[in-house]
């Protein structure tokens, strides 16, 4: 079969890179440092629970914030348009372009003690706020770096939605307001269900907005993991129980939200 | 019942500098079918779009019940649209695509479900309730599309082609269920169509168009009968147009013959557009003719045979039951009845020469979907 062929590099790709690293880490997590088969590892996740929480917080808080600010944009943005869309788009992805450390680097400037919102402030005689080391810089850090996640998906699915379904809620007497809520929105949820995914995962593991915005005070999951294997605490066999637990978190939220999407989906299936 | 329910007056519509409608005026009566008929990009859905409300006019105004309502948006109007494609919520189950625009009015609760339930029933679709849009076929969402709408008792339901997606038998019998509800109801119907036999089977009243403007307003009976210009007449059936000249009254001549005819009011020797049915033309013998001619092509379509007759160089069509060989020599006869006159007009000379016939149906094969216009 031709398909089968064209599958082949992928297949060696996630073998080599997906499947074995999955197998190693499973092993390190059921072993300790002098390879003996053990749960310890396991059981000393437990102690990090406030870690999970503040992950979990922090990172269902920004994804939050994503939805608020994003769901707007991309309404906005499927709305004006055909020609100008494209464009509004490219500026959204502008900033992806740089590096992720870079863009994250550059808010330090911004939030920091002396930094430009401070400067500003007190410019006014208004004092200063702290921001940086503060779980507000690593929410903001979230939010400006995952925000495109959120938009992309719901403008995807705003963008499809066919306008004689809303000339036809207007039609049956829905005002602007009744036919965003009755239509709109509840069209767009599989668009919604995948942005707070497409958010929430990586908002949930990352490592380095922590570290740069949030000090020393606010360690996430992240920078857990990310100590056990590079950092002063080497010990890669809990870094590995770590991860996985991390794994079947996300895969349980994944898992309910999917449930939602497929409901959804179902009916989505538009006979055009 | 002679009131208007809606009068559009003067109406004209641009779109990228393309005149879509050119100072339109129609009144439509109260529980009238009308059918808007026309081709492609004739400005038949614009029209329809400026009655419901999603497209206002350049200039022109629009009454409804005597009422200017040219500033009233759509969600305002008792006018309720059936979609090209249905345009159901996909989100909804049965059920509750009906129920939308009573749940929007916030009917009580056992108003709505009595209603939907009695729509449903209507349109036989009663054990359907609770299935989702997707799991119904073409013409089933199309009755779900018309119980959504009447579920409103609107005093108007727009209809854009609304049977273009189904079948050729289940466009028939939902032809008949169509005009069936609107004479139960009594709520006047407004369709759009570019299917000739559709209007002519369905309506009260048939409005022509062409290029933005109404070519003409009649039952379909006039319409077919007495058709004002050669666009109608080659539009609504087939015709042979062929150049005349009007003598006198009830006497034209064309094919270097005289002919009665049963018209008058021209002027002595006006040059005109004589209309003659392919199904009123009687093959005889040659010399038994008033004009002959010779057999060219037939085609064998059922329950007549159309058969093309080259006449000193002009292509006629005629519809026979008789079987005829090309290369035959045959007579025509042509009776007064048979003969219609009309004016001179922009479209002489366009239509009713059947020379080039194959290429008219590679057209009609070939027309692209009408634009969508007014976004």
């Amino acid at each position: 079969m031709k398909t089968q062929r064209i599958i082949f590099p992928y297949a060696v790709w996630s073998l080599l890179f997906t499947v074995l690293p999955l197998i190693l880490m499973f092993t390190l997590a059921f072993t300790d440092s002098s390879e003996k088969l053990t749960i310890d590892n396991f059981l000393q996740v437990g102690k990090y629970s406030s870690v999970f929480v503040r992950s979990m917080w922090l990172g269902g808080f920004s994804t939050l914030v994503c939805f608020i600010i994003g769901y707007p944009v991309a309404y906005f943005i499927s709305k004006i348009h055909v020609k100008n869309q494209g464009l509004v788009l490219v500026f959204m992805m502008i900033p992806m372009w740089m590096s992720f450390l870079l863009r994250t680097y550059a808010w330090i400037t911004i939030l920091e003690n002396n930094g430009l919102i401070n400067t500003f402030l007190r410019s006014l005689g208004l004092g200063e706020i702290r921001i940086i080391n503060t779980q507000w810089a690593v929410i903001i850090g979230m939010v400006y770096n995952f925000l495109p996640y959120m938009v992309f998906p719901i403008y995807s699915v705003l963008a499809k939605i066919d306008t004689k379904i809303i000339e036809a809620a207007q039609d049956l007497g829905a005002n602007k307001q009744k036919v965003f809520s009755k239509v709109i929105f509840p069209l767009s949820i599989p668009g919604v269900i995948s942005g707070i995914i497409m958010v929430f995962v990586p908002s949930v593991s990352t490592f380095i907005i922590s570290k740069m915005l949030g000090g020393g005070s606010n360690l996430l999951i992240g920078d857990l993991i990310e100590m056990q294997f590079l950092g002063t605490t080497y010990n890669p066999n809990l870094g590995s129980a770590i991860s996985l637990v991390l794994m079947v978190i996300i895969m349980i939220c994944m898992g309910i939200m999917n449930k939602f999407d497929s409901e959804e989906e179902k009916r989505q299936a538009i006979m055009m | 019942m002679s009131e208007p329910i809606i009068c559009l007056k003067n109406i004209s519509v641009s779109f990228n500098n393309e005149k879509i409608l050119n100072n339109l005026n129609l009144s439509i009566k109260n529980g009238e079918f009308v059918t808007i008929l026309g081709p492609s990009g004739c400005g038949k859905t614009t029209t329809l779009r400026i009655i419901g409300g999603f497209l206002k006019p350049d200039s022109g105004d629009i009454f409804f019940e005597g009422k200017k309502v040219n500033d009233v948006p759509a969600h305002k109007r008792e006018v309720n649209t059936i979609f090209q494609k249905y345009a159901l919520f996909p989100h909804l189950n049965v059920y509750n695509n009906v129920a939308f625009g009573m749940k929007i009015q916030k009917k009580p609760e056992d108003e709505i479900k009595k209603t939907v339930n009695d729509m449903l029933s209507m349109v036989n679709l009663k054990s359907f309730v609770n299935r989702d849009i997707s799991s119904l076929s073409g013409g089933q969402q199309q009755r779900i599309a018309i119980a959504r709408a009447l579920v409103n008792h609107p005093k108007v339901i727009l209809l854009d082609e609304p049977l273009g997606a189904l079948d050729l038998k289940l466009r028939k019998d939902m032809q008949s269920e169509l005009k069936k509800l609107q004479q139960k109801t009594g709520i006047t119907f407004i369709l759009v169509t570019h299917d000739q036999e559709e209007a002519l089977s369905m309506s009260d009243t048939v409005v022509v168009m062409d290029k933005g403007v109404i070519q003409q307003i009649g039952s379909p009976q006039d319409i077919y009968n007495e058709p004002k210009n050669a666009f109608v007449a080659d539009f609504i059936g087939e015709s042979n147009i062929i150049d005349g000249v009007m003598l006198d009254d009830y006497k034209v001549k064309f094919e270097r013959q005289e002919f009665e005819c049963l018209d008058k009011g021209f002027a002595k020797n006006e040059p005109v557009d004589v209309v003659i049915r392919p199904e009123d033309i009687e093959v005889v013998a040659p010399g038994d003719g008033h004009i002959s001619g010779i057999v060219t092509s037939v085609t064998f379509k059922g329950v007549h045979n159309e058969t093309i007759i080259d006449v000193n160089g002009f292509k006629w069509m005629i519809q026979t039951t008789k079987y005829l060989n090309e290369n035959d020599k045959i007579g025509m006869i042509l009776e007064p009845d048979d003969i219609h006159i009309m004016k001179k007009s922009d479209y002489s000379g366009e239509f009713g020469d059947y020379s080039a016939f194959s290429d008219e149906i590679y057209e009609e094969q070939t027309r692209k979907p009408e634009r969508v216009k007014g976004r």
